[in-house]
């Protein structure tokens, strides 16, 4: 698991070179055709700048940006215990610090980690998601999560999507230039006869401009895809049963709710599964998608019959694949370890129980007021409730309604 | 001037030894740390768990006015569980705890009225959650405890753990055949 972890870090390091030359060259390319061949040095600042800015303010709170880009609320234990506890037990199998737990208000399945380092980590999981999934289910989703943020993938996810965005905002700016101000350039260009250069230049730089953000973004989905498998395996191995993991993906891809509202194109690889449904998406491999097919996925985890290690995670998915394992060779040394069964919940499932459990946690975190009463009842106060007391349904006991 | 390079290259040669050395040993210290910090998490968990035993007597004593037995038997075992001495009789009083808590759980099964009582749902959710955690520290633990073994095993750093004296650690085992088999019980 550390070897993995070095690997992924090494790996991570080599990709974001190899983006951030997209992100030079094209700012190059820029600059010159623009200003001539003395402008690619300028273009060149100019890409470093605006990565540099934006690289700074993803690395001191680029987390914070995202979670509030989603909508997520920061909740505590007594708002969903068993999402708390369920995370506390992996960050505990993983040997994590406690990551910060958070809520996105959405009813598609879906979830997420983010953080500069495993210190100031942050999970957050969808109120659909924590409406579909049994404790099970739920644990193999929060133990992905945790899987990318053991192998470091969130800072990579981070920066990564960062440099993209950077690329993304330069070409674009440049395209939609050239198309409303095309004519402007014509000041820069030095003398009629270098106007042929100057064109072949511009040319360059348009094509470029639309090359390097698609370049980019292979790069970008290239990785996080073997990074979800990696981050299923370390899920594995944290609890012991592939089934939960299988059957809350399951879920998750014939869920019927529609798409997850706060997700965009950088933040994508971040999720768990894709938040873009398109027509056919769930079983489309091919090399624009972030994920791989939920399908293939599930069908990896189902194979694992053999115990929980990385090995038999990479036995599964030559098996299901046909194909090379996705794993670095160096981390796949043999370790025994049993899986183990489902828990009774998993067993007797309680749709109506879970429905309700989401209805409150939507309460709770709109400032409801829970009063338990002595005869078990719970009392579900709205905010905007005017009076003092009041009086329980079932056994008549008044209670004081103290807002603070 | 040929003696200057020869004793350079010795000088590099060992500095990189040195740095070696150096670099391995905090490896270990380090992992040695986590194995602790991982054997303390065990600690934690069961000591959470006595905690929550008052509390779930306490939620379902008006409910099972007939089970004094059980009760009792929940509260004799945490006692000694927390009265244990050695290493062995704590593996065997908490054993013993998880066992009464088990039964206890299947008694519940017959009072549906305690069942849906919100108090008792939410310490049920804690106690199933602290022997989730329970398990999972202990598999933390043996996972801290491998890595760091086959460090102290592998070469080189097996002559670095040799110098400083870093031994292996035990792995923590089920001892009982009986709590191994023991059944999965509804929380």
């Amino acid at each position: 698991m550390w070897e993995l972890i070095r690997i992924n870090k090494r790996n991570s390091v080599l990709l974001l070179m190899l983006m951030a030359v997209c992100l030079l060259g094209l700012g190059a390319v820029i600059g010159m055709a623009i200003r001539g061949p003395d402008g690619g040095m300028l273009g060149l600042m100019i890409a470093t700048g605006i990565w540099v800015v934006l690289t700074l303010i993803s690395f001191s709170s680029g987390d914070q940006i995202l979670l509030a880009a989603s909508n997520a609320t920061a909740v505590t234990h007594d708002v969903h215990p068993q999402l708390f506890n369920v995370v506390e037990e992996m960050a505990i199998a993983s040997g994590l610090p406690m990551p910060k737990v958070y809520i996105i208000n959405d009813p598609a399945p879906n979830a997420f980690a983010t953080g500069r380092d495993p210190k100031s980590a942050s999970v957050a999981v969808t109120a659909g998601l924590l409406a579909k999934l049994n404790r099970d289910e739920l644990q193999g989703v929060v133990g992905h999560e945790m899987s990318h943020i053991l192998h470091r993938d969130i800072l990579f996810v981070t920066l990564a999507g960062i440099m993209l965005g950077s690329v993304a905002l330069l070409s674009q700016v440049f395209l939609r230039g050239m198309m409303y101000g095309g004519g402007s350039r014509r000041r820069y260009s030095s003398g009629g006869s270098k106007g042929g250069g100057a064109a072949i230049l511009l040319i360059i730089a348009i094509v470029v401009a639309i090359l390097a953000p698609i370049m980019t973004q292979l790069l970008y989905f290239a990785l996080s895809r073997r990074r979800e498998y990696l981050a299923d395996a370390g899920s594995v191995r944290l609890t012991r049963y592939p089934e939960g993991l299988a059957s809350a993906l399951e879920k998750i891809a014939s869920d019927r709710a529609p798409q997850l509202a706060s997700a965009n194109k950088v933040t994508a690889p971040m999720f768990i599964v894709n938040p873009f449904k398109k027509m056919g998406q769930w079983n489309l491999s091919d090399l624009t998608s972030t994920h791989p097919p939920i399908s293939e996925r599930i069908r990896i985890l189902r194979n694992m019959s053999q115990g929980a290690s990385l090995k038999d995670y990479s036995d599964a998915f030559v098996n299901v694949t046909k194909s090379r394992t996705v794993m670095p060779a160096s981390a796949l040394t043999k370790e025994d370890i049993a899986l183990r069964q489902a828990s009774a919940e998993a067993k007797n499932e309680q749709k109506e129980k879970q429905l309700r459990q989401v209805g409150d946690i939507m309460r709770k975190v709109n400032g409801f007021l829970f009063l338990t009463c002595a005869c078990g009842m719970t009392l579900k106060i709205p905010p905007n409730y005017a009076a003092t007391t009041v009086e329980c349904p079932r056994c008549h006991t008044e209670h004081n309604v103290n807002k603070t | 001037m040929i003696a200057l390079i020869v004793l350079l290259v010795i000088a590099a040669g060992l500095l990189l030894v040195i740095l070696y050395v150096i670099g391995t040993y905090n490896v270990f210290v380090g992992l040695r740390n986590q194995v602790d910090n991982a054997w303390s998490q065990i600690d934690v968990q069961l000591k959470r768990r006595h905690d929550l035993i008052p509390n779930l007597v306490e939620t379902a004593k008006g409910y099972m006015k007939h089970e004094r037995g059980t009760f009792e038997a929940i509260t004799n075992a945490r006692a000694q569980a927390m009265g244990a001495k050695t290493v062995a009789d704590a593996g065997k009083a908490e054993g013993a705890l998880g066992e009464a808590l088990s039964k206890f759980m299947l008694v519940v099964e017959n009072y549906p009225d305690l069942k849906a009582n919100q108090n008792f749902l939410a310490v049920q959710e804690e106690l199933s959650s602290t022997e989730n955690k329970i398990a999972f520290s202990r598999q933390a633990y043996n996972d801290q405890t491998m890595f760091f073994n086959n460090r102290i095993q592998m070469f080189p750093s097996n002559i670095v753990a040799g110098i400083f004296s870093f031994t292996k650690r035990d792995f923590f085992e089920v001892s009982a055949a009986a709590e191994r088999e023991a059944p999965k019980v509804s929380f």
